[in-house]
């Protein structure tokens, strides 16, 4: 069964899965890697992302890609007015991991409810030409349904990670999280950078949630499956670290499609989550964290 | 004189519980007391550790599963009695702590809290893999036909789970209020300080980590003879977990009584309004709540009146 | 004139007296008849919980509109069980305890009929069940009903059509991969067919089951072309069902069947986004709209459901769930009239001992409560065309193959 066609294709696959996976991490590796916000709702905004392209999709026939984009500024604003509220509950007052964790648990149900009210719990699926065709390289297949996401995802992380990197208010928020105080000192408000933050968060997930419908049909508590592997990928990439992350959303895709492959489907999440707590064990930083 | 009250109001519970059960046939309030009791011990596990010391732990569903299938296996096996099924469970779950706690207590907090998800989902893997408690096709329970001193065997597990709450609340306070329990805070106000001051850290940690654990299992194992039919996906409930750090958060964590109040408001609140709102609003009701407490009592109810009181002497 | 005052004075109090003794018969009469269940309004099986109590609901007002059920106005008691087992116990304890319904039936799927058993057995009542699979193999209740078509072994009798096609072919298959999504129906769909494989004798090449959820099968789906199988059976849920078609499809996955105990394809929402990459799959169905299924009532009931359905978030068409749905009323309710009271023991022999009519044809029970003969239907897709959703409501795309007594045309058979 060792075929070198299954091998590779078995790679190919994971990494287009861990690409997407990335697309739905990366929201929580800036504000929960970065901030220290357990935004544990993060997957179900995904899902309202993946809602939002559907009745745009349905309705007006737009490529889903698009609309995930066309709606970034949406969401964008939506994490800001969410930073407001948690800003002014929690951590003003300092009470922020446990409560604010409790706070984005009630979140998380609040939105799941509210997407089942309007838009109810059948499965929901969009269209695109690509979603279907698949293009060979030779035995290596790549079914556009997976490639177009992987790309997408691979695009919008690079550009998160040049952000953080190149412009001053990328670098305020890799700062505000190693340093506070020094932020200050230099004479940056970690309040408002904290807020853009979180709005880039959220905005991430309007992307998201079009890449996941492209994927697999949505109904409201889908969210729920990805709250563990979106933690997981975060944490094993290392806290504070973009690329980190993509890497470790890439090295669990492959062992996932690995597993799946030539062992039995059913023990690869158990594997991505093992590697997981034996990284926490062995190197707790994640791979690329900072000591 | 405080601890004779305590357990003069044990006796009296325990009494009033035994005689609730011969006054009333109407199973409805079996069960839903039942599903109450469930919430107390589990948030009252849970706060021995996340209350207590401030570490969070996330997958309380994979500790009270652990009890389940525990229990289901044992009885699979070798028919035991209920007791012992529950003190089984519980040491197993007891042992899961201590192992998961050996493991990653030792890091930051937050990092223990992913780990106690990552732990929950490995083993709702492993649960659905594991045949012979049905996998994750499921496995039924049957119940067994007498139920000793009880009109029904309902009644026999409500009476069986007011006496886990109570000693699971028991062991709790004495955590709280014995020399224990002052390192315990110690941590959870500075940890750093606490290694300092020469607090020993890591063996009190472990110490809540093993409570909790075995409190949870034992809420677990009779799970499967009160549900007939028992599959991972109602072993690892997501609303398990979210009610162990809800109830807590909404009694108020401080103290070893605050989840017993948070457990008692919110499991009665959706008992209520499964049977009576119903429908979607029932979750939002849960969100809501949870939203409202967190953002304007986040010291929990317990801390609203102590807060309370406090104004007013400094009033008056 | 006082004569006449007095006059009537003893007639008013001669009709208020009167009055007063027949109100309460009156009344009486028009007390409401109430049935009670739990429905998975909320969670992972609200789709088909919401579609099954839209149905029932056409049940209770057609009854209602002839009479009622014993003269009495049929009134539901539900509550949202929210798909969580550990809820339903309550709810049916007080449905009977507080509520004081007269009689029960059951929720949709196996985790939640299941805990209401114990509750049901002990009061000894009818309990008509709606689509659990093998609920009553450890209970053995002898009141319990189940109208799903499963037949009298349901664990085999799923997937028995999908292998009798097979065999019957001339150019037979040698192999078999089975594949199942990680929860309770699929694992036991697919143990079932296990079975058949056994039996007939047929090598299984691949045999693995897949996380519930998991958003990319397309490795599993390459790791069974691999394995090159004669046929494919699947057991699978929605998400699952949905990815597995779409990966056989980009990966040209060829063999000779592929199908089985997909759930979901049954979907019209579904249907119409995997369109043609449906044709010449053989899958598991209930009851689609070919003519040899066309039974008495059933269009009427479905033009009632599809105008009920608008606008409320669930299958437009409803042609898997809610015609069971309202059959497993109407199998009460003809046992309730035709016993003349709600004495549960007589209801329950008069269920195990008639064949009944309903919108899903004819019903007749075997001595465990499943069906004396499967109706389990194996549909082949065929002339599916791209993003058309009203073609699903027609005959000629879902052709039925089996079982004989219902089938509407001959396979195409290698698939691919």
């Amino acid at each position: 069964m060792f075929s070198a066609e299954l091998l590779l294709n078995s790679v190919v696959a994971g990494l287009m899965l861990g690409s997407f996976y990335a697309a739905v991490a990366l929201g929580l590796a800036i504000t929960f890697g970065q901030l220290d916000i357990v935004n544990i709702a993060h997957p179900t905004f995904v899902i309202f992302g993946s809602y939002v392209a559907y009745i745009v999709n349905e309705n007006f026939g737009f490529d889903p890609v698009l609309i995930g984009v066309v709606f970034v500024p949406v969401f964008y604003l939506l994490g800001m007015l969410l930073y407001q509220v948690y800003y002014a509950c929690f951590e003003r007052t300092g009470q922020e991991s446990l409560s604010g964790l409790a706070f984005f648990f009630g979140l998380m149900f609040i939105v799941e409810v509210l997407l089942i009210l309007v838009y109810g719990v059948d499965y929901r699926l969009v269209e695109a030409p690509y979603i279907g065709k698949t293009w060979h390289l030779g035995y290596i297949d790549f079914p556009l349904r997976m490639a177009v996401p992987a790309v997408v995802s691979f695009v919008m992380t690079g550009l998160v990670v040049l952000f953080m990197s190149r412009t001053f208010m990328g670098k305020a928020i890799q700062a505000v999280s190693q340093d506070r105080l020094a932020l200050q000192l230099m004479g940056a408000d970690p309040i408002k950078v904290k807020r853009i933050a979180l709005g880039i968060g959220i905005a991430t997930a309007a992307v998201a949630g079009a890449l996941l419908i492209i994927i697999q049909p949505v109904e409201p508590s889908v969210g729920r499956l990805y709250i563990g592997r979106v933690f997981a990928i975060v944490v094993l990439g290392g806290m504070g670290s973009i690329p980190g992350m993509f890497v470790a959303a890439l090295l669990i895709g492959v062992v996932e499609s690995f597993i799946a492959t030539f062992y039995g489907p059913s023990w690869a999440p158990a594997v991505g989550y093992g590697i997981l707590l034996l990284t926490l064990a062995i190197r707790p930083q994640g791979l690329f964290g900072r000591a | 004189m405080k601890l004779d009250r305590f357990w003069l109001g044990v006796a009296i519970i325990i009494v009033a519980g035994f005689v609730f059960t011969k006054s009333f046939d109407n199973e409805f309030y079996f069960f839903t007391t039942y599903v109450v009791l469930q919430g107390v011990i589990i948030a009252v596990a849970w706060n021995m550790l996340g209350g207590f010391t401030g570490y969070v732990n996330f997958g309380s569903a994979g500790f009270f599963a652990v009890g389940v299938y525990t229990s289901v296996a044992l009885h699979k096996a070798f028919g035991l009695p209920l007791p012992v099924l529950v003190l089984a469970s519980g040491i197993i779950s007891a042992l899961l702590g201590l192992a998961a706690g050996y493991l990653t207590l030792r890091l930051k907090g937050i990092y223990f809290a992913i780990a106690t998800l990552a732990v929950a989902l490995m083993l709702e893997t492993v649960a659905s893999n594991w045949e012979y408690v049905g996998g994750a096709a499921g496995t039924y329970v049957l119940q067994p036909k007498e139920s000793s001193i009880f009109d029904n065997y309902t009644e026999l597990l409500f009476m069986l789970m007011l006496l886990i709450a109570i000693a699971a609340t028991a062991v709790s306070r004495y955590l709280s209020s014995s020399r224990l329990g002052q390192g315990l805070s110690a941590i959870r106000d500075d940890e750093l300080a606490a290694e300092c001051a020469g607090v020993p850290t890591l063996k009190l940690k472990l110490i809540s980590a093993t409570t909790m654990g075995f409190f949870m299992g034992a809420a677990g194992a009779p799970f499967p003879f009160f549900i007939a039919f028992v599959d991972p996906l109602s072993a690892f409930a997501l609303l398990i977990t979210v009610n162990s750090i809800a109830m807590p958060m909404i009694g108020g964590t401080a103290v070893w009584y605050g989840p017993v109040i948070g457990a008692l408001i919110l499991g009665a609140v959706q008992e209520v309004t499964t049977v009576t709102i119903s429908s979607e609003i029932n979750l939002l009701v849960v969100g809501v709540v949870l939203v409202l407490f967190i953002t304007l009592a986040p010291k929990g109810l317990v801390g609203l009146v102590h807060d309370y009181m406090a104004k007013r002497r400094a009033d008056g | 004139m006082s004569r006449n005052k007095n006059f009537r004075l003893w007639t008013l109090g001669i009709v208020a007296l009167v009055a007063f003794a027949i109100a309460p018969a009156a009344q009486a009469q028009k007390k409401p008849l109430k049935i009670g269940f739990s429905m998975a309004l909320t969670g992972p099986l609200a789709g088909a919980g919401k579609a099954a109590l839209i149905a029932m609901k056409i049940w209770k007002d057609d009854i209602n509109k002839k009479g009622g059920l014993l003269g009495r106005q049929i009134e539901f008691i539900y509550y949202d069980d929210a798909t969580s087992a550990s809820k339903v116990p309550g709810i049916y304890s007080k449905l009977l305890n507080v509520d004081k319904v007269d009689l029960v039936v059951s929720s949709y799927g196996t985790n939640e009929i299941s805990p209401a058993m114990p509750i049901v057995m002990r009061k000894g009542l009818v309990f008509m069940s709606l689509f659990g699979l093998a609920v009553n193999e450890k209970f053995k209740y002898d009141r319990y009903f189940q109208i799903m078509p499963a037949g009298p072994v349901p664990k085999d009798d799923w997937s028995r059509g999908f292998f009798n096609l097979a065999m019957a072919q001339k150019d037979k298959p040698e192999s078999v991969a089975l594949l199942a999504e990680d929860a309770e129906f699929a694992r036991n769909a697919v143990a079932g067919a296990r079975r058949h494989a056994k039996r007939l004798g047929l090598k299984i090449v691949y045999d693995k089951t897949f996380p519930f959820g998991s958003p990319d099968v397309t490795s599993v789906m390459r790791a069974i072309k691999a394995a090159k199988p004669d046929l494919v059976y699947i057991g699978s849920y929605p998400g699952g069902s949905v990815g597995l078609v779409k990966a056989a499809n980009e990966l040209s996955l060829k063999a000779k069947m592929f199908g089985g105990g997909m759930v979901g394809l049954q979907f019209a929402g579904i249907q119409k986004n995997l369109g043609p990459m449906l044709n010449g799959i053989v899958n598991y169905d209930f009851w689609v709209p070919e003519p040899t299924l066309n039974f008495e009532g059933v269009k009427e009931f479905l033009s009632k459901y599809q105008t009920a359905a608008k606008g409320k978030g669930v299958d437009p068409f409803g042609h898997y769930l809610p015609p069971f749905a309202y059959a497993y009323l109407q199998i009460l309710g003809d046992a309730v009239t035709a016993v003349g009271s709600l004495d549960q023991k007589k209801i329950a022999t008069y269920i195990h001992a008639t064949t009944f009519k309903t919108v899903v044809g004819p019903v007749r029970f075997a001595a465990n409560g499943e069906w004396a003969e499967t109706r389990t239907l194996q549909v082949q897709f065929r002339d599916v065309q791209p993003n058309n959703l009203a073609q699903f409501n027609k005959p000629g795309k879902r052709i039925v193959l089996y079982p004989d007594s219902v089938k509407s045309g001959t396979i195409v058979y290698p698939y691919k």
